[in-house]
Order: structure tokens, then sequence, then C-alpha cells
């Protein structure tokens, strides 16, 4: 085990030992209280830290895709730059340039498109989760309903953004290796394409995901009577 | 894990230097040169243009070489740690066959321009003039060497103190021996894959170096636990078939210490199975430099298959080796021409 390891595991394993026994022995274990943290913790924080993290993971994983491709791109496009075009930009590509296609006008690129998809895909969980933020008082905000729509907000964005940002890691590995195979073989680029498209599709299964997570999460609604937060309890300083 | 982080300092020039392989000449090329044809289509286009008629074997080695130190230098410039370093350890080996190639010539008291000008140029660093007044390995080392990178592998000869040609050829295997061992595990603390793919062609390097000192070592004066000294310590040989090879006496041994690694059992293959030892000499040079031809076969196919792998550092290391490779071929090509040997010219190792 090396010094690293030491203190990047030891450390916080200490601190929290610590605490829990600090709470143990001072008669405030009751204040370790999962449930009561639930109920009071308010669900306009659950809600936006998904929308949060969804845009920002998804976003992440978009950059690392785009890098990752971009530079081998860039590096075989010295010698090859035939794979320029067709690994970056998206568009049907020129019948001028004598290779073997499929279907010229679904000659996508890599790069971009997957890269757009990441980030058009968090967008719509954007604007479909954001329209449940509605603004409700304090004194009414907690009831069940709104309580299962913050969680599910967090929930469901945090899934959609970790699924983007393996999906855009995904695209932008499997880009690389194809702008390299096709600037040494042409053969190969629609080939290694398929594989790409696998790899789009991970994101896509993030995304039905988390709309099938918001369909039952109605926007915020005031409580017909006001409702109180969890009682404090008596062993808690 | 590798594929994540490789891109961010190594990716561009992982793409160049796939370009620069790209640009080796293939077998319908080498058909094409054999027929007296020009290089014009290829990397090699203009690089022959400013020589005056007529071209000796030489000039187009001494060109042909200088291309791939410019893509070399091309490359070490534009790369940061950790590639830096292990493009570094690449020209490692050249510098120790410039500095022996100095010691030797300083030996036979040739001139020391044309010592310098016979160097390998990816093997130069700065105080190589002042290896030609050294005479003792001592001086030799406090002088110059302790400043070079080369410093811990020459620690071990120190010993040897007067430089005669066996000698020399010990100091030689000595420091190609720690530099190997050293790289393997340089090449180890890098991590997958490019330990994988690099310690594979190392450990090829270091048995051919074996059977080879084996080889050339018969009916010298170099006694066996001399002979064992030299054996690196890494590869698929270490350490049983070192140890056989050490107390080996003539082919048949050598092929029978072989014989526990699958790809080199065929190397000697077809060799004349010569029982008398050193009875028909020319059989045994015929044999030698069959094997020598296989290990070659050998290395450019064990070189071909680094690139196979994205993001690792073998790239770098195998496309040096090919070209290396290609430099000998156009050598022998042009050399046949030179001399009026058609039939043999086809005896180059193709590489794509």
């Amino acid at each position: 085990m090396g010094l690293g390891s030491y203190y990047s595991y030891g450390l916080p394993s200490f601190l929290i030992i610590v605490i829990a026994l600090y709470l143990l022995f001072t008669d405030s274990g009751e204040a370790f209280n999962v449930g009561r943290f639930l109920e009071e913790s308010n669900p306009y924080a659950w809600g936006a830290s998904g929308i949060g993290l969804c845009i920002g993971l998804s976003v992440a994983g978009a950059g690392w895709g785009i890098f990752v491709t971009g530079s081998s791109i860039l590096g075989g496009g010295v010698r090859a730059p035939r794979i320029t075009t067709k690994n970056l930009i998206r568009h049907a590509h020129k019948p001028s340039e004598n290779r073997l296609v499929t279907n010229i006008a679904l000659q996508y690129h890599l790069l971009a498109a997957d890269s757009l998809l990441c980030i058009s895909r968090h967008k719509i969980i954007g604007i479909v989760y954001s329209a449940r933020l509605s603004s409700v008082g304090e004194a009414e905000l907690y009831t069940p309903a709104n309580y299962y729509t913050g969680f599910a907000l967090f929930w469901g964005g945090l899934t959609v953004g970790l699924c983007n940002l393996l999906c855009g890691v995904c695209v932008g590995i499997t880009g690389a290796t194809a702008a390299i195979a096709d600037a040494s073989d042409p053969d190969l680029f629609v080939k290694i394409l398929v594989v790409e498209v696998f790899g789009s599709i991970l994101g896509l299964f993030g995304l039905i995901v988390g709309l099938l997570m918001a369909t039952n999460a109605e926007e915020f609604k005031a409580a017909a009577t006001t409702t109180a937060k969890a009682v404090a309890s008596p062993y808690v300083f | 894990m590798e594929a994540l982080f490789f891109n961010i300092d190594t990716g561009f020039l992982e793409g160049i230097v796939r370009g620069y392989k790209a640009g080796i000449l293939s077998q319908n090329q080498y058909g094409s040169l054999a027929q007296c044809e020009s290089l014009e289509a290829t990397d090699y286009g203009g690089f022959l243009a400013n020589e005056p008629l007529p071209l000796s074997t030489s000039t187009i080695q001494d060109k042909a070489t200088q291309i791939l130190v410019d893509q070399f230098n091309y490359l070490r410039s534009n790369s940061v740690q950790p590639l830096t370093k292990f493009l570094e350890y690449i020209t490692y080996s050249y510098m120790i066959d410039n500095i022996i190639l100095l010691i030797t010539g300083t030996l036979h008291e040739r001139d020391t321009h044309e010592l310098l000008e016979r160097c390998h140029p990816l093997g130069v660093f700065e105080s190589m003039p002042a290896l030609c007044v050294a005479t003792t390995v001592e001086e030799l080392y406090q002088s110059v060497l302790v400043e070079t990178p080369l410093a811990p592998y020459f620690r071990e000869c120190l010993s040897a103190n007067d430089l005669d040609d066996l000698n020399i050829e010990i100091i030689r295997n000595t420091v190609y021996k720690a530099y190997l061992e050293d790289f393997y595990h340089f090449c180890a603390s890098l991590g997958q894959p490019t330990a994988e793919v690099m310690q594979r062609i190392l450990a090829f390097e270091a048995d051919r170096r074996t059977v080879n000192i084996t080889i050339n070592s018969f009916n010298t004066e170099l006694s066996k636990e001399q002979r064992a000294k030299l054996f690196p310590t890494i590869g698929r040989l270490w350490p049983e078939g070192n140890n056989q090879l050490a107390k080996a006496d003539d082919m048949d041994q050598v092929r029978a210490a072989c014989e526990s690694v699958s790809e080199y059992r065929t190397f000697f293959a077809d060799a004349v199975p010569n029982s008398s030892s050193g009875g028909n000499g020319y059989d045994e040079l015929a044999a030698a430099s069959q094997l020598e031809d296989r290990f070659f076969r050998m290395e450019v196919f064990l070189n071909k298959q680094a690139f196979l792998q994205q993001f690792q550092y073998g790239v770098f290391f195998s496309y040096v080796k090919l070209k290396e490779q290609e430099v000998r071929n156009l050598t022998w090509i042009a050399e046949c021409i030179a001399q009026d040997a058609k039939d043999r010219i086809q005896d180059f190792i193709p590489i794509f």
C-alpha cells in the first residue's frame, strides 16, 4: 500500500469513526437520523441538484469525448487530411471523393453529432425537469407528492448525467480509434461507425429512464393546509 | 483505463507516428525499387534530389537515416513527460553504439572527425568528442560518461582496466545488458498496455542477444562465466535457458536450450543437423545467417503487432525500429544493384 492510499482511505474513515463515536458517547446518537434528514431537506434542493448534475455531467462527458477524438484526428489528419472532414463535420460526404459508402446521405461524422446528441439529451431533460419546479411557499411545501418530485428529479438527473458522461467517453474513445483506422484504411470507417452508434445508444437509454422517472413526478403544488416539518427529537441538542 | 487520459498528452503524437508508419515502403514499392525505378512517390520523394551523381550506397543510407532522425526529433520536441523519457530511452542504444565506436576508433588511432561523422545521429550527445582522448575506462567514466544518462550502465564495467578488442566487446555487452534491463523496468512503471507491448519486444531482444552472444563466443577466449554475466536477466529464456546457454558448446546445445520457447524452436528448424562441432565451418555460417534472418523477421513481426493496439507508447519504439529496418532494406537493394547481384535482391525483409 502506498502512502497515497493510506491518506485517501485512512483519513476519511478515521474522521467518520471519530464523529460517530463522539455522537454515541455524548448521548446524541439520535442526531444521526436519516429519515429526519430526508423529511427536513428541501425538495427544491433535491430537484435543482438533479438538474444541475444532469447538465454538468453530460457536458463533462461530451467534452471528454471531444478531446479524446479530437487529438487523434489532428494527429492522423497530418498524413491523411481526408479524415478530418469525415470525422469532424456533420455533413453528407462529398461524392467527389472516391470512397465506398453505403449511403452517402447518411454518412455521419462521428465526433460532432454524438457530442451534440449528448448535449441535446441533457437539454431535453433540463427543460422537462425544470418545468416541475414551480414556486411554493415554505409552509405548504412538505407534502408527499412534493417529496416524490424532489427525489425523482434528483435521481433522474443523476442517472441521465452519468449515462451521458459514460456515453460521451465511450464515443470519444471509439472515435479516436475510428479516426486512426480510417487514416490507414478507408474501408474501416463505416465498420467502426457502427460500434460508435452502439455507444451512443447508452446515452439514449439514460434519457429514456430519466423521462420515465419524471412522468409520475408532478410539479410542486401547495398543500391544502399548512404542513409542518418533521418534529425535532428531544434527544438532540 | 489508459484510453481515458492518454490522448491528453500523447494523442496528437500518436496520430503523427501512425501517419509516419503509413509511409513505410510496402512490398509493391520494393518491387518497383528493385527494378531501378525512382523513389519519387514515396516519403523519400526529394531526399536524393540534391545529391551529385554517381550515388553511392552510403549516401543513400545516410540520407534515409536522416529522414528518420528528422521525424524522430519532431516527435521528441513535441512530447511531454513521460513520453520524452521514453523517447530518450530509445536513443540510449544508439548512444552506446556511438561510444563504443569512438573508443574502438581511438584505440586503432583513427581520425577523430572521421569517427564523429560515422556516429549515428540519434545517439549524439554534447561531450562525445571528448571520448576520443580517454585511455582507460576509469578516465572515460570520470571525465565524460558520468554526466550522460548512461552513467549507471557503465558502473559495472569499471573493473575492466585495459581496453583491448575483447574487453571492448565485453563492455559493450555489459552496458547494453544494463540498458535493456533498465528500459524493461521503466516500461513496467508506465503501466498497461505500454508495459505489455514493450516488454514483449524487449524480452525478444534480450533473448536474441543472449543467443547471439553464445554463438559468437564459440571458439573464442571468452570464458563461460564471463559469457554468463553478459546475458540480460529479462526475456523468456531467463533463467533456465540462460543457464543452459552459458554452458553450451555448439549449435545443438543452443537449439536444445531454446526448445522450451515454442516460437524460437522454428528458428533452428531448417539448420543442417551438424553433430560434429566446428566440423563444417561453411554450414555453421549458413546456419548462423539464416538464424540472424529469422531473428530480424521475428523482430519486424513483433514491431508490426505493436501498432495493433492504441493508447500506448510502443508505437513510437516500433516505428523507429521498422524505419531502421527499411533503411537496411534500401541499402541492401542499392548494394545489390551496384554490385550487379540481382538474384539476391529479394533477400531483404519485407515490412508491409
